[in-house]
């Protein structure tokens, strides 16, 4: 895929990471026993031809002619499951089983931004109960 | 944990709520969260806590006799009382004015600001007509700040998400410690632009000054005049069509798109051969993401 890339070795296939939870591939990597990097490409810039109707409506509503922040969130692979990295939590959110994942990133990332705005602008996100717990009354 | 109805937090101390909600019980064991998603939850585009604002309800506040935090205080007020577009006049450099709004608002500034400007922002759409001083945005998390005036050095410092514009030329090191988002300088960079950048991108339009991208850790750098020289670790790369795309998009969106279109950028990323996440613990790693 175009503007993909991955230091250390290069990302196969979109898969690589759902069939190798450990991605241990250079010497480096089998010493220490723990994968180097990310497991998805940080710089990979969105194609605005894949976006989503509640995309395009999140858009809307605060007033941006693009996805803004959303164009730093991707679907990530962590202990070999798709998840989302909730910067709000400093921890990563599971993609439900229920959801098909598509044959390419660019898709995967427009479903991880709608999931993420879905779970950050719930009642249950932890921000919640940490507000309250200590914000100024 | 108990349920603890608001009234009864408003009449605990800090420590007393942090308590009551469950705060500390939690042990910190360095592994992710995970939490599933509730895909049937409700659809909703702002924060729970978010004050309902109607952009067409528009007012201004003339700043002249205010201080910094007096603005700012004036500003959550009346954006808990709806108003989505709203006027600072005679800002006249303030520090420090506009910062931590956490929900979507239209802010307009009439003047220059000084330090530490709309710095801890998410959400807000910020249009400043003259000069900002140190620090503008720093710590950005969402939202779109356009500049149209000339800003000082550190523009966009840890800048985590949104658009940072600037139409005129910024001091140096722009993007520090960037850690996501897109900063745009329509003139010219100063030194040391992009160190320590570890994601995110940063298009200048016109040249850039010494050690460009010094020790980035990630990241996209975009530059569309001439490069004083390169930092430690920071490489040129293909300039792919997908880049292109953005780019032109981008620099149309804010009405920065050169004549010449946007085939001469030169694009800057990490050599990586400075990277040491396998000599950090884990849980260090992920802070980086």
């Amino acid at each position: 895929m175009a503007g993909h890339q991955y230091r250390g070795s290069e990302i196969k296939d979109v898969d690589q990471f759902l069939k190798d939870a450990a991605g241990l591939e250079t010497e480096r990597e089998k010493e220490i026993g723990q994968h180097i990097g990310y497991r998805y490409d940080v710089n990979l810039v969105p194609d605005y031809s894949r976006i989503t109707p509640f995309l395009k409506q999140y858009m809307e509503v605060m007033g941006w002619d693009d996805l803004n922040w959303l164009e730093d969130v991707h679907m990530g692979y962590e202990e070999g499951a798709p998840a989302v990295f909730d910067r709000n939590i400093n921890g990563w959110v599971r993609v439900p089983d229920t959801i098909d994942l598509p044959d390419n990133q660019q898709d995967r990332d427009m479903i991880a931004r709608e999931l993420l705005i879905k779970f950050q602008m719930s009642d249950r996100h932890p921000l919640v109960n940490l507000r309250k717990a200590y914000m100024k009354f | 944990m108990a349920s603890v109805s608001d009234a009864e937090l408003k009449e605990m101390t800090q420590d007393e709520r942090a308590r009551a909600l469950g705060m500390t019980t939690e042990q910190l064991t360095g592994q992710s969260m995970y939490i599933e998603f509730d895909p049937d939850a409700t659809d909703r585009f702002t924060y729970p806590w978010a004050p309902e604002v109607d952009f067409n309800k528009r007012t201004e506040i003339d700043t002249d006799t205010m201080t910094s935090t007096e603005v700012n205080s004036k500003i959550r007020a009346l954006m808990a009382e709806g108003y989505g577009t709203i006027v600072l006049k005679n800002p006249r450099g303030k520090h420090s004015l506009g910062v931590g709004i956490l929900s979507r608002l239209n802010l307009i500034i009439e003047g220059s600001t000084g330090y530490f400007g709309v710095g801890l922002i998410d959400g807000p759409n910020v249009r400043i007509s003259g000069r900002v001083g140190w620090s503008c945005a720093e710590n950005m998390m969402s939202g779109t700040v356009m500049i149209e005036k000339n800003a000082g050095s550190t523009f966009g410092a840890a800048m985590r998400g949104g658009d940072l514009v600037c139409r005129g030329s910024v001091g140096s090191r722009t993007g520090i410690d960037q850690k996501g988002g897109t900063i745009i300088v329509g003139g010219d960079t100063g030194a040391l632009s992009g160190f320590m950048m570890q994601r995110g991108r940063m298009v200048v339009c016109g040249n850039a000054g010494k050690n460009l991208g010094d020790s980035m850790y990630d990241g996209t750098i975009y530059v569309g005049g001439e490069i004083k020289s390169l930092g430690v670790d920071a490489v040129t790369a293909e300039l792919t069509e997908l880049d292109k795309a953005w780019l032109t998009r981008k620099l149309t969106q804010y009405g920065l798109m050169p004549d010449k279109g946007v085939d001469h950028f030169t694009k800057i990323v990490a050599g990586k051969q400075l990277w040491n996440y396998d000599n950090l613990e884990p849980n260090e790693k992920k802070l980086i993401l």
